[in-house]
């Protein structure tokens, strides 16, 4: 079960992973590149199976991908996190289209990385959004400073509406290709400091109901 | 006849759209009319037989317009192209109706063949719509101009009708009798109504079903076309080169960005806004060297000399990352704020000491940072062995007059 206060980051328990992907040979790609670093207990092709597996295997984590046979990832997060809302989610796609990956972050997904990330990298995030904290990609944070960058328009909220400079700021190096440790020697700030950040961002993102953030995902269709 | 030099078209014989002769189409362009309206007036005058001789005499006397005498011969599968014989047939049973009429009631000013004339005035309209070419426009027309157009002649029809049925039997003091009579029929009109639209909705939608299929069968077409010029192609040279993983991966990369861009292309245009143009740039350089590139763009403008200058640059950049680097990606970050456009592009590759890069190679001072300078912009490079290298580009914006 995962508990609020488990860190995985500390190389003590192992998260427990549900990987949730209609391309079997993926799957087994991901499970054989993850190796050690965390613990597989169970898979699944499609929204129907996903939601079974993961009621009854309760993971740390899940690996979802974003486009899934009935419904799509946001299918799965709805119905999962209603009854289970201890469970975290990773965002996992080849897509890329900015539509569907604001869209599985709003849904309650904690971190959104491409298909294309290295097995070892993947381990990190997967680490990270275990212990709680979010993991952007720089292609994430590209669309979400894109989403919440000026517009004529007040902000509905001022305090979800708008990214602080600090915020910016780190999502400005994320997108530039900066892993956590170095944004952090980078602005001079702890590591913590840079999650904490991150956090926050994705708490506006999934909270604000800022209209733009919708209108921008259907009008903009960034690759 | 003196023939007004612009917009009346001159009188000639129609060729697209006759029944007869083409007088009476002809006759309506020229004045402007619904070729109806021509048609039923000539047919009128014909009654007492003037309008025949019109008739006559203008078909010998106006040519047939040469313009859609050429067209006609030039596409004979034209839809417009023939007679519409069910309407001429239509004409000829009017006029002998009203003929008929004329003699039986033995004078134009009779009231009651005026209300004849009034029905059979507005059958003519509604029967109209049925002839096959209009009901065609009907039914696949999605403009609301041509829908509301034949409503409103629809309805004409029907008001003329009701009006000439209702004084026929008014004068023919028929009313009280007819009442029960007229109950009888609309109670039957309206359960044929009742039968008959659900039938007719069924085949409007039978036929935009049968478009919507059309128009799905052409896209799968251009996808398989699209997937077999493109996909297979490549994916059999990564089958023969599978043993250079650097080209296979190259291969995937291409295709990949290729596929890509053809599913969610963008409208911009590559050569005119700054976030297309630094994405193509990336493509470039990474097809040319092999190393991924990943750019992720935040914002865009449009291009200008200096901001084409940056891009020069920023391939350089990219460039040299690729070529002595070592890495095995790198991160292209273009941002378009208010006043300035910012390009960083990062490796996390061997990197050097700036110390040791000698005064004349061009690579890094000639093509970044003096490229940068002299258009009024500027580079800074951080960069030590080992930690990599980050290029980072600045130019301010050209404020929009």
């Amino acid at each position: 079960m995962a508990d609020e206060s488990t860190s995985f980051s500390d190389g003590g328990a192992v998260p427990r992973v549900v990987i949730v992907d209609d391309h079997r040979l993926f799957r087994s790609g991901v499970r054989g590149e993850l190796g050690e670093a965390v613990e597989v207990v169970g898979e699944a092709g499609d929204v129907d199976s996903a939601v079974h597996v993961i009621g009854e295997k309760q993971p740390d984590l899940v690996l979802l991908d974003v486009h899934l046979p009935g419904g799509g990832g946001v299918e799965v997060l709805r119905r999962v996190l209603a009854q289970h809302p201890q469970i975290r989610f990773l965002a996992l796609s080849v897509s890329d289209a900015a539509k569907d990956v604001i869209g599985v972050v709003r849904g309650g997904a904690r971190g959104y990385v491409t298909k294309t990330i290295s097995g070892r990298e993947l381990a990190d995030a997967i680490v990270r959004v275990a212990d709680g904290d979010a993991v952007f990609s720089p292609r994430l944070a590209g669309f979400v400073l894109d989403a919440f960058s000026a517009t004529d328009a007040p902000p509905v909220d001022p305090e979800l509406d708008r990214l602080t400079q600090r915020e910016r700021e780190v999502l400005r190096h994320i997108a530039r290709g900066y892993a956590y440790k170095e944004v952090a020697k980078e602005l001079f700030i702890s590591v913590k400091t840079v999650e904490t950040h991150v956090s926050s961002v994705l708490r506006k993102l999934q909270l604000s109901n800022r209209h733009e953030l919708s209108r921008w995902a259907t009008a903009r269709r960034l690759v | 006849m003196a023939v007004p030099a612009t917009d009346t078209p001159r009188l000639t014989r129609a060729v697209e759209g006759r029944l007869l002769g083409g007088v009476a189409a002809g006759l309506a362009r020229h004045l402007g009319l619904d070729p109806v309206v021509v048609r039923l007036a000539l047919m009128a005058l014909s009654v007492g037989g003037i309008g025949v001789a019109v008739y006559v005499a203008l078909y010998f006397f106006v040519p047939e317009d040469p313009e859609e005498k050429e067209k006609e011969s030039d596409e004979p599968g034209s839809r417009r192209k023939g007679r519409d014989l069910s309407q001429v047939v239509a004409y000829v049973g009017l006029a002998t109706g009203l003929g008929v009429l004329f003699l039986l009631f033995g004078g134009v000013f009779d009231p009651l063949l005026w209300f004849v004339v009034f029905g059979t005035l507005g059958g003519v309209i509604l029967w109209q719509h049925a002839n096959p070419s209009q009901r065609d426009e009907w039914m696949t027309s999605t403009v609301g101009g041509a829908g509301v157009k034949g409503l409103m002649r629809a309805g004409a029809g029907v008001l003329l009708v009701v009006v000439g049925v209702i004084g026929f039997l008014v004068f023919q003091e028929q009313l009280q009798n007819a009442r029960a009579g007229l109950t009888f029929a609309f109670t039957v009109l309206a359960g044929i109504a009742l039968i008959v639209a659900p039938w007719i909705i069924g085949l409007i939608r039978e036929r935009d079903q049968e478009r919507r299929e059309r128009i799905r069968n052409a896209e799968r077409a251009e996808l398989a076309a699209h997937i077999h010029d493109s996909v297979l192609h490549t994916l059999t040279l990564i089958q023969r080169r599978a043993e250079d993983p650097r080209e296979v991966q190259r291969l995937a990369r291409v295709q990949e960005r290729a596929l890509r861009s053809w599913l969610y292309q963008r409208p911009a245009d590559a050569d005119t806004t700054v976030s297309p143009a630094l994405e193509r740039v990336a493509a470039e350089v990474e097809e040319e060297h092999g190393i991924p590139i990943e750019v992720v763009c935040v914002g865009d403008c449009p291009m200008d000399d200096g901001l084409a200058a940056m891009l020069r640059a920023a391939r350089e950049a990219m460039v040299n990352a690729s070529k002595y680097a070592r890495t095995e990606n790198i991160s292209v970050f273009g941002e378009v704020d208010q006043e300035e456009v910012l390009v960083f592009v990062r490796d996390r590759g061997a990197g050097f000491d700036m110390d040791d890069i000698p005064e004349d190679r061009m690579g890094v001072r000639g093509s970044i940072l003096g490229r940068m300078e002299r258009h009024g912009g500027s580079a800074r490079i951080r960069t030590s062995p080992g930690e990599g290298t980050e290029v980072q580009l600045r130019m301010p914006r050209i404020p929009e007059a």
